[in-house]
């Protein structure tokens, strides 16, 4: 007893958090400048594990920062920055309201700026740090980088974008990195490689954007020019890990190539270099000029059993991979002005293959329709005038599946006006007991190198199933007849008689043989195991009980959603049919 | 130009001119003064005709404001005085100008006053000495006859005869200067403009100069150029203000130098380019900092997107009608997919996706908005969680199938009891009858119609003997149904009738005991023990000579009665209600006494009298319970569905917790032989358990579930009412709502 009471909330976890509202009094900042800080810093809520303990006592629904978090802020250079540009704002407005137009020029000359760099540093303490993190900076500088000029942003952040998200395209091509396409309705997903980080990013269709009057671009600005730092530092790491000029020059060859072509068409130069570089046509200048590639080769090591065996694989997925980044070598494609050019070229271009477009679609085209060696030209209309003899007239699809596939798809499938086959997420790994929608199998089977003329086969399959399927029915019937025999013969004796019975004439005694009982033993262990499961199951502990027919739920879930994606499929197939016949009637 | 030459060397003569000038003209700077010398040089060379020429705007402007410069009037001045043959030309605009000053303002009154004699010289025709009305509408004059006074002061006339229209139109017909005639409204009289004057307003209507000899497009000299010339514009010398420095200026550089000293005006930065300009930023990496920022975790990457995000999904992930409907109607928080599938046949097709910036913008704000956790997955096998048990198999021998039904009772059977023996069975109904069964054939050997609801039959644990305890609305019968041995019947009876002999019948407190008589008799019932309230529940010690009966009863303490039947003696033990007994049992060996009220067992000392235990069943409501054979382990049923076992040596709370029944247990039994116990329920199952119990104190009881029992019909919600074991079989019987005795062997 005795001893001072001991206050409520003045230790453990209470002291630990901190409302935002006092954070930011604490930092002394306003709360846009505060949200700005926090989106720099990389500083997030909490949510406390007793939200009512730290919180005194109230239930009230707050925001909680970590109070080491709010301290780690209290020493960031750029807080007093944020101060600074606060007052000048200040300033400004006074000698603006004073008409004192000398004082206004003199204070925009001294406007206060920050740099992010340190930033980036302390975020990302190592450069794969910051590869793990390229994702939503690639995403965000791609979409301001297709924003209109005008409102909305500054000018320069949108160049900034355009001219950063151009480099980093030029890296992927340069690196052969990229891995997987996939053509959404929201956009086109690219995943590539980079120094062994998967990295994936969403570029928007080329479209205007209809922007929305519920978006904060504040925010979206904060983020992108936190984004921008970090992608022109990685961009610069990556260009010299690869010995390639940063800022990137072209390739002296190539330039003057494309120097003839059109120079006369921009006024700027500096805008004509950044739309050649964005034309992605032309390699890109070294700081040591090599001729060829020096592809590092595995050393061999001497290993014995399980070793041996992963080794093996690892070559073989390596080989694969070698394989997979030369899909389109030796190919020469002309895009027709109809098709994504950029995409296109991009993926084109980072798989081997050569592309050019027509010269009035953009700068940058290296060769004519006219070329004789073109092997592809990608046309998205139903037909076109004029077909060269000697080359595929393919619509865009193709590029991207021959990509995810890793092998060169027939061309068949996506000549003009044909009905494209589905296009199919790379994204998705199907395991055991998901549903894999038919059109994956093929291509796995093609993969495997399974070469089958497709159309045939499809027909063959489709007849064969057809009998399959009537014999099973058949089959079936046949067993339900046998069985109502069965049973009704039974009943025709036991009915007559008691009909004799009835008559109470003497019992025909009659000795039916007796039907030997087949005592399935498989059957009746499989059982009593699953008495035994269902008894065991009564033995649980209520928490595992619990976490048991949750799991159990999903799996269940799980199966019910592949059935019903496979019960449509078989749906859609069978109209399908049904319509072939009519069509062939 | 030698004439402006001149006027440039006589400008120090008008210093006297200058300091007349008001205090604004100090601030006029030398441009200006220099246009207006400029236009008057240009004047100075004109003939006399140019007096209208002169831009009046110009010369207005000069004297209104008072700014006039000296230049101006010092060469006019200086002309009249030195140069008299300039007279004729310069004078006109200078009486101009002095009139105007007059109007307004008048800066140069004395000036003016020197040159008392101008007006000989006047020969303005603005000063009209015809009418001396002066410069006034003529209306005011309309009605009267004259028009105005002549220099004498005699009024002027109008003209007798006025002009009207007729006279004017021949007038216009006939006089060929008709075009040039004016009236002239000072005087009234018609004036013949002549060839010159007709000329001149032709020009000015074309917006030309007066004169024609002017040539406004003369080249003009610069007299201020970038060119040293030898000689000075003004000979004047320097104003004293240009040696001394000006206090406004030293003011305001004093400011700026504190402002610079005190901080507040920054040297212009110079511009950095580092900003935008990247480096290797990873050159020196150190993994110290690494583990600075513990709590930090990275976000969550963007989940990948499936098939059915493709432009040219497989027709399988396309929505059908019902299922886009449901997307519709669904909040979007609860939509599984945050758009609807789409396909296109054509990749030239596909539009630009609507929410792509809303959902930017949401990753944005999950970024630095949402609390980020730790969520560890389980991720283990479900197989993992099932506890491994001893095979059912192994735990031989227990019922396992279904091999007798006992038909005959009419209503729900409550309760059943089996003969020590093991060869018969009491069953107790609600259609007012105890009927007695043979085990083995099922066969219903004897029916007592006892005149109401049977709530309970207990049968008399002793072997000696052969009684059954029947509790039916406020009475508990003992019937000898005369089944066994022709020794055990004598020895029962002897034993109820012993009794009698010893004790005569001492009536004490709400119990009667009465001996049963007639008809009664002949059907086997011996003695009826009278309760105040409605009985419930029966129980024989194991020595088979007391037996407790349950009343529940809320406000009472008249709940249990011990019963001494050899002696037809009653007690209450209990002083205090403590609850509402649901029901009661002896231990087997030893002086022990259970009571079960709604949510404990209280276990009393009955030689000490007094509670030694009292167990909490953590349930609701306890509907049932059973002492272990060995005595130190009791199972209790309640009505929400659990069953509990106590270890009496452990603890009082529960050592297990079984939920295996999915509605009330109604009744709970151990095997007196083997290593079982059983639970029915209201599901219209039973469940068979395996529950070793070892000697060894250290060592837990083994609980195993080894068999669910199907075969009771639920009627009404009710299923198996009531249960017992065989005494020496691995046997169970089961009593159900549905009027049948189950045998599961």
């Amino acid at each position: 007893m005795g001893g001072l009471q001991k206050k409520k909330f003045e230790r453990g976890s209470a002291t630990n958090y901190i409302t935002r509202n006092k954070a930011r009094k604490k930092l002394q900042l306003s709360l846009p400048d505060f949200r700005r800080l926090c989106i720099l810093k990389g500083i997030y809520p909490h949510e406390p594990k007793h939200k009512k303990k730290v919180n005194k006592g109230s239930t009230a629904p707050r925001t909680f920062y970590l109070l080491k978090d709010i301290r780690f802020l209290l020493h960031e250079p750029i807080v007093g920055k944020f101060r600074d540009y606060k007052v000048f704002v200040r300033k400004l407005k006074k000698a603006y309201g004073k008409s004192e137009y000398s004082s206004v020029e003199r204070l925009r000359e001294n406007k206060p700026t920050y740099k992010l760099d340190h930033i980036i540093k302390e975020r990302y303490p190592s450069f794969i740090d910051a590869l793990r993190d390229i994702d939503d900076a690639l995403c965000m500088s791609f979409l301001f980088s297709t924003f209109a000029r005008t409102g909305k942003c500054h000018v320069q952040t949108i160049q900034l974008c355009r001219r950063l998200t151009v480099e980093w395209m030029n890296y992927v091509i340069a690196s052969r990195s990229l891995r997987k396409v996939f053509l959404s309705i929201k956009g086109i997903y690219y995943q590539a490689e980079v120094m062994g980080q998967l990295v994936t990013w969403l570029v928007p269709y080329q479209f205007s954007h209809d922007h929305p009057t519920d978006v904060d671009y504040r925010v979206m600005a904060t983020f992108t020019e936190l984004y921008t730092t970090l992608l022109g530092f990685v961009n610069f790491r990556l260009y010299h890990s690869l010995n390639l000029l940063y800022p990137p020059k072209l390739d002296t060859k190539s330039e003057s190539e494309l120097k003839e072509a059109n120079e006369d068409d921009y006024a700027m130069n500096s805008e004509c270099y950044l739309e050649k570089l964005s034309a992605l046509s032309a390699s890109l200048a070294r700081v040591v000029s090599t001729a060829e590639e020096e592809e590092g080769e595995v050393d061999q090591f001497p290993v014995e059993g399980e070793d041996m065996e992963k080794m093996e694989a690892r070559e073989k997925e390596q080989k694969q991979l070698e394989a997979h980044k030369k899909i389109f070598e030796g190919l020469k494609f002309f895009l027709n002005r109809e098709v994504p050019r950029e995409s296109l070229a991009f993926v084109i271009r980072c798989f081997g293959g050569e592309v050019s477009w027509d010269k009035s679609v953009g700068i940058g085209s290296t060769y004519e329709v006219t070329e004789e060696t073109i092997t592809h030209q990608i046309v998205d209309r139903p037909n076109t005038d004029k077909q060269y003899i000697n080359r595929y007239y393919i619509q865009p699809q193709w590029v991207y599946d021959c990509v995810n596939a890793k092998v060169l798809l027939p061309v068949e499938d996506y000549f003009l006006g044909v009905t494209l086959p589905p296009h199919l997420s790379p994204f998705v790994e199907e395991n055991e007991g998901d549903y894999v929608p038919p059109e994956k199998l093929k291509i796995m089977a093609l993969q495997r190198g399974e070469k089958t003329a497709p159309e045939q086969e499809d027909d063959n399959e489709e007849e064969d199933d057809e009998e399959e399927d009537d014999e099973g029915d058949d089959e079936d019937e046949n067993d339900d007849e046998e069985e109502d025999e069965e049973g009704g013969a039974e009943e025709n004796n036991l009915k007559k008689m008691e009909e004799q019975r009835s008559q109470g004439k003497s019992l025909q005694v009659k000795v039916t043989p007796g039907k030997m009982k087949v005592v399935d033993s498989a059957r009746l262990e499989q059982e009593e195991k699953a008495e035994e499961k269902r008894l065991a199951i009564m033995m649980m502990k209520k928490k595992e009980k619990y976490l048991y027919d949750k799991i159990m739920f999903g799996k269940k879930r799980k199966t019910r959603e592949a059935n019903k994606l496979a019960a449509k499929r078989k749906a859609y197939d069978d109209a399908e049919k049904v319509k072939k016949k009519k069509a062939k009637k | 130009m030698a004439e402006s030459g001149e006027n440039m060397r006589s400008g120090g003569t008008t210093e006297e001119m200058k300091k007349v000038r008001g205090k604004t003209a100090r601030k006029r700077d030398q441009d200006e003064d220099e246009e207006e010398r400029e236009q008057i040089f240009d004047f100075n060379n004109k003939p006399a005709e140019t007096q209208e020429d002169d831009d009046p705007s110009d010369s207005e402007d000069s004297v209104y404001s008072g700014l006039e410069d000296s230049g101006s009037d010092s060469d006019d001045e200086e002309e009249e005085k030195d140069s008299d043959d300039d007279e004729d030309h310069n004078d006109v605009p200078v009486q101009r100008k002095e009139k105007k000053d007059e109007d307004g303002g008048v800066t140069e009154a004395a000036a003016e006053e020197n040159k008392g004699d101008e007006y000989e010289h006047d020969s303005s025709d603005e000063e009209d000495i015809r009418n001396t009305v002066g410069n006034i509408p003529m209306e005011w004059y309309k009605d009267f006859p004259h028009i105005g006074y002549d220099l004498d002061g005699k009024k002027i006339y109008r003209p007798i005869r006025n002009k009207d229209e007729l006279d004017e139109f021949l007038d216009k017909m006939e006089n060929p200067d008709y075009w040039r005639t004016v009236n002239d409204k000072q005087t009234g009289s018609d004036i013949i403009l002549s060839d010159e004057q007709v000329e001149l307003v032709n020009r000015l209507q074309r917006g030309q100069f007066g004169d024609v000899n002017f040539n406004e497009y003369q080249p003009s000299v610069e007299f201020f150029s970038s060119n040293v010339m030898m000689h000075p514009v003004t000979n004047r010398p320097a104003d004293k203000r240009s040696f001394i420095p000006s206090l406004i200026e030293k003011e305001k550089v004093s400011k700026l130098v504190h402002a610079i000293k005190m901080g507040w005006i920054k040297p212009r930065r110079v511009e950095d380019d580092s900003r935008g300009r990247y480096y290797d930023l990873w050159a020196s990496e150190d993994s110290s900092i690494l583990a600075k920022h513990r709590m930090h975790l990275p976000a969550p990457k963007i989940p990948l997107p499936g098939h059915q995000e493709s432009y040219n999904p497989p027709p399988e992930y396309l929505f059908t009608e019902e299922e886009r409907a449901l997307w519709e109607q669904q909040d979007p928080s609860d939509r599984k997919l945050p758009f609807v599938p789409m396909k296109f046949s054509s990749l030239r097709q596909v539009p630009a996706f609507p929410r792509f910036i809303h959902e930017r913008f949401e990753r944005c704000l999950d970024l630095y908005l949402c609390p980020r956790q730790r969520k560890m997955r389980v991720n283990v096998n479900p197989e993992d969680l099932i506890p491994k048990l001893p095979k059912p198999k192994d735990l031989q021998p227990f019922p396992t199938t279904q091999s007798l039904v006992y038909r005959g009772h009419s209503g729900l059977v409550r309760s059943i009891s089996v003969s020590p023996s093991g060869q018969w069975l009491a069953s107790g109904s609600d259609d007012g009858s105890v009927r007695f069964w043979e085990v083995c054939s099922s066969r219903c050997m004897r029916t007592v119609q006892v005149g109401g609801a049977v709530k309970n039959v207990a049968w008399n644990p002793n072997p000696s003997v052969c009684l059954l305890a029947v509790a039916l609305d406020s009475v508990v019968l003992i019937l000898s149904p005369s089944l066994a041995d022709r020794q055990v019947v004598l020895s029962s009876e002897r034993l109820l009738l012993g009794q009698q002999e010893a004790e005569p019948a001492e009536e004490v407190g709400p119990i009667t005991w009465i001996e049963a008589e007639g008809e009664e008799r002949n059907q086997g019932i011996h003695l009826k023990i009278q309760h105040p309230k409605a009985v419930h529940q029966v129980a024989w010690h194991a020595k088979g000579d007391y037996l407790a009966s349950v009343m529940p009863d809320h406000s009472s303490h008249l709940q249990v009665f011990i019963h001494q039947v050899s002696r037809r003696r009653s007690q209450n033990p209990f002083r205090k209600n403590k609850g509402l007994v649901q029901c009661v049992s002896f231990h087997p060996v030893r002086p022990y006494f259970f009571v079960a009220t709604q949510r404990s067992v209280r276990i009393y000392n009955l030689v000490k009298q007094e509670m030694t235990k009292k167990l909490q069943a953590n349930s609701k409501w306890i509907s049932s319970m059973a002492v272990h054979p060995g005595g130190d382990h009791v199972i209790c049923g309640s009505y929400d569905c659990r069953l509990s076992w106590f270890d009496l040596d452990l603890s009082t709370k529960p050592y297990k917790m079984l939920r295996h029944h999915k509605k009330a247990v109604r009744g709970v039994a151990y095997h007196r032989v083997y290593p079982l116990f059983a639970s029915a329920s209201d599901d219209g199952s039973v469940i068979v358990c395996h529950g070793t119990v070892y000697n060894d104190l250290l060592q837990n009881p083994l609980i195993v579930p080894v068999k669910v029992l199907r075969g009771h019909v639920i009627t009404n919600d009710l299923g198996v009412l009531d249960l017992t074991f065989h005494p020496t079989q691995p046997w169970v019987f089961s009593s159900g709502a549905d009027a049948t005795i189950r045998l599961f062997t």
